[in-house]
């Protein structure tokens, strides 16, 4: 692709995940911050003019019309915004862009019209002026008194139309407070001044007494002994006023008169009215509390970050793999063999310390975080949540987990489904849920941690778990069932649910029921070496377990011979190798061989007979027992001998040879230090076919 | 623009040209772009639960390769690999193959006339062939390459 239409897309979909991030967090504090706000502006106007740029004449258009929106906002301050409605329409604003990049992505052209979302825009923009000006709808001629979100208007012209928050209209109140501190809380002075700090924003005319509260330190015994005296004029109603300064924090006494009769406002509640002021102040500490949030994360992000093309780390993993083995053929060469050569040991040590570095260095550079994965499932909890009408929280545990690049793709999708599914099948509506005694909002958790090799990823849902009886119903009806049904373990009794075509659903609806969506993640995380496992518990939720092996390409591996060919197997699943003894043998009933391990049996597999290779190591006792361990269980491997143990690159087996045979039990091929293949054996595989 | 017309001379210069190989004695012919590299024959991994013909796994500096045996993909004899077995190594459909033959002969500008159908014949040999060229003194069986690298059919009954 041309690369000015890379970095384009790359951009833009930078920029999109930013802004729906935003929007997302601005919605939960229900507020915009000034931040925000700013931050909007900027990233619509880097899309605006990247597209037009780009010639996508359809979405710089767009982000011109939500341009104009966001600076209404930054300039105008209006208090009265509907924050929900907004950020749903910048959220479609935000899929609909998405969408046009994706299509220029693939190659074909953005050919999607906007004109419905303008429409909805400009209705928007009209519709936030009228309610925050008055007068005619859309009219940009209109001067509108300057409303901040801080201040209020002097002489207002009465504004009518009332939509979430409260108007300021004319300070026609009047009001005298006597405010008393508790004994001992110290710093009158300055929570005196705080307070005037506090009531400034609601009210026109302030009078107060002592009034030198932070110059004349004291003041502070003045207002302990009488209090400290203020005299106001306000538009807020006594209930307001009493409550707003109820929350002074160590107050001890509050003598609150209203100086002048004032006719109470009909359409105005009283209750709601508190209400909303309290919900006001909230609102303001949550959106500078969201601020605070967001600015610590900014600051990580630009904490010197460069963007590398991935194929240039591909080129540059290859080198360092080519690196590994030309370095395993040196130290190992045939023509060294037997020679004395402390000097060259040494140096040989030194370079093998060097490459190992070297690799471990570059296979980090390839990790990267599950942050950004993580964080986009806000969006898709919080979209769901709302056309299902359930209550779901989401919440996120180390999220700075790090996994190869190449995972990251394909987890994502996966996460998706999974999640869906939790809100879909698993949470319970509601009423529903206090019914059985649960809080009414139910809770996915999302956990990351790294187990050793393996990074585990638990997706765990408080619903009303898994119906074993269905899905053992429904695994009988699609003759998935090859055990004895009594034999059938709770987990693998869950795993049917990953079955293709499976589904306990009666119907189809839009989010699920056709049984795609868990085949979907199966692939995909067999695709990168994982494994899923799934847990329920009826009532109480459902957990889904991910493990993907840690890296793909570079691993340590212990070689073997059988007859003349070479196979690798990977050192995480070996457990112990040795040489084993005729004593420890045993014959099952069904003829099968069996080696006793510490009072344990274990099935063994004849590798050369399996794959059908010629070797004159046929006893049992003159070759090696290499026990591996699976998911399900141990069993031992027989060779010829153990060659030695080394880190191999992991190449893929070639294309062809996949496609003319599905052998399982091999994953790959290795080239060795003398320059011979080596296949690359997986336990899991041999153990399912035995 | 320029890069494109240098990539039309390249396609115009190969065009029409076959390599031939000999398979006990009867000389087919594949188109010489699909040709990457031809090399002697070089010690084969085997591997395991394969078709007989696909006699393993090379090691072609770094890269690896499978090699399959076209006498024993045509149901011919099996003939043990001198110094004179060649591996043509060719790349199609994004997958390598070396096929081994008995040895290399030249290679052969066949015109698009000198070129008609193959026989309407059913055996399994015949799939592969897309055409007959005809050279002075004989004919050359063209190979389809991509019906070799891709086709399942077979393999899949001989695993049953």
């Amino acid at each position: 692709m041309d690369p000015m239409m890379e970095m384009f897309v790359f951009e833009t979909n930078q920029n999109l995940e930013q802004l729906e991030q935003i929007m997302i967090q601005s919605e939960k504090n229900g507020v915009f911050s000034v931040d925000d706000i700013n931050n909007v502006f900027r990233i619509m106007h880097t899309i605006k003019g990247s597209a037009a740029m780009m010639v996508v004449n359809e979405v710089a258009a767009l982000a011109h019309a939500i341009e104009d929106i966001f600076f209404y906002l930054r300039e105008n301050k209006p208090q009265s915004i509907n924050c929900s409605a907004l950020v749903d329409l910048i959220l479609e604003a935000s899929d609909f862009i998405k969408k046009e990049i994706d299509k220029l992505d693939a190659g074909e052209k953005a050919d999607g019209l906007a004109a419905e979302l303008m429409d909805m825009t400009k209705t928007a923009l009209a519709d936030l002026k009228v309610a925050n000006e008055g007068g005619t709808a859309g009219g940009d001629n209109a001067a509108p008194p300057p409303c901040a979100v801080e201040t209020q208007p002097e002489t207002g012209s009465p504004i009518k139309t009332i939509i979430e928050k409260i108007e300021l209209e004319d300070a026609a109140n009047a009001f005298r407070a006597l405010v008393f501190y508790q004994d001992d809380c110290e710093m009158e002075n300055i929570r005196a001044y705080t307070l005037i700090t506090h009531l400034k924003s609601h009210v026109a005319e302030l009078y107060f007494f002592p009034d030198q509260i932070l110059e004349d330190d004291k003041s502070s015994e003045t207002i302990r002994q009488q209090g400290f005296d203020l005299c106001f004029t306000t538009s807020k109603s006594y209930d307001e006023i009493f409550a707003l300064l109820n929350q002074t924090i160590f107050l001890k006494e509050l003598k609150l008169t209203q100086l002048e009769d004032v006719s109470q406002w009909a359409h105005y509640p009283k209750d709601k009215a508190a209400k909303a002021a309290a919900k006001e102040s909230s609102a303001a500490e949550a959106s500078v509390k969201a601020v605070k949030k967001s600015e610590g994360k900014e600051n990580a992000n630009h904490q010197s970050m460069i963007s590398v093309n991935v194929h240039k780390l591909d080129l540059l993993m290859d080198l360092v793999g080519e690196l590994v083995i030309a370095e395993a053929m040196v130290t190992q060469n045939p023509d060294l063999a037997g020679l004395e050569l402390k000097n060259f040991n040494k140096s040989a040590r030194q370079l093998k310390k060097i490459s190992g570095e070297l690799q471990d260095g570059v296979m980090a550079i390839r990790m990267v975080p599950l942050t950004g994965t993580f964080q986009k499932m806000n969006r898709i909890v919080r979209d769901m949540s709302q056309k299902l009408n359930k209550s779901v929280e989401l919440h996120l545990v180390g999220e700075e987990t790090e996994v190869d690049k190449n995972v990251i793709e394909h987890i994502s999708d996966p996460l998706m489904h999974l999640i869906r599914n939790s809100i879909d099948h698993g949470i319970e509506l509601p009423e529903a849920r206090e019914k059985t005694g649960k809080s009414a909002t139910g809770n996915i958790t999302l956990e990351a941690k790294n187990a050793g090799s393996e990074v585990v990823i638990n997706i765990l849902d408080d619903g009303r778990g898994l119906d074993r009886s269905r899905i053992l119903k429904k695994a009988r009806e699609n003759q998935l069932i090859h055990k004895n049904e009594a034999e059938l373990t709770d987990k693998e009794i869950y795993s049917f649910i990953l079955a293709p075509g499976f589904s306990t659903n009666e119907q189809v609806t839009e989010f699920s029921g056709r049984g795609v969506g868990m085949d979907v993640v199966t692939k995909n995380i067999h695709a990168v070496g994982g494994n899923i496992i799934v847990n329920s518990e009826p009532g109480k939720g459902c957990i889904t377990t991910l493990k993907i092996p840690l890296t793909l390409a570079i691993i340590s591996g212990m070689t073997i011979k059988i007859g003349k060919a070479h196979y690798t197997v990977p050192i995480v699943s070996i457990r112990e190798s040795f040489r084993p003894l005729a004593k420890d043998l045993i014959l099952d009933p069904d003829g099968n061989e069996m080696i006793m391990v510490r009072g344990q049996c274990h099935p063994i597999v004849r590798l050369h007979r399996l794959y059908d290779i010629k070797t004159d190591v046929v006893e049992l006792t003159e070759g090696i027992m290499v026990m591996v361990k699976t998911e399900k269980m141990i069993l031992g491997l027989f060779a010829d001998a153990l060659i030695g143990q080394q880190q191999i690159v992991v190449k893929p087996i070639p294309s062809f040879i996949k496609n003319i045979s599905k052998t399982q039990g091999i994953t790959g091929c290795t080239l060795l230090g003398d320059g011979n293949i080596s296949l690359i054996l997986d336990a899991a595989g041999i153990a399912g076919r035995i | 623009m320029m890069a494109e017309d240098l990539m039309e001379l390249d396609e115009d210069t190969q065009k029409d040209k076959y390599l031939t190989f000999f398979i006990k004695e009867e000389i087919y012919g594949i188109d010489i772009r699909l040709v990457t590299e031809i090399i002697g024959i070089q010690p084969i991994t085997e591997v395991p639960e394969v078709p007989d013909y696909v006699k393993g796994i090379i090691n072609l500096r770094g890269r690896i390769i499978p090699v399959m045996d076209m006498r024993l993909r045509f149901k011919k004899d099996f003939l043990e690999y001198t110094d004179r077995t060649c591996v043509v190594v060719i790349e199609a459909c994004d997958m390598a193959l070396g096929l081994i033959v008995d040895a290399v002969s030249e290679v052969l500008t066949i015109a698009a006339a000198e070129i008609v159908p193959p026989p309407e014949m059913k055996s399994a040999q015949n799939r592969y062939i897309r055409a007959i060229g005809k050279t002075g003194s004989g004919v050359t069986l063209l190979l389809d390459c991509e019906k070799l690298l891709t086709d399942k059919d077979e393999a899949m009954l001989l695993n049953l």
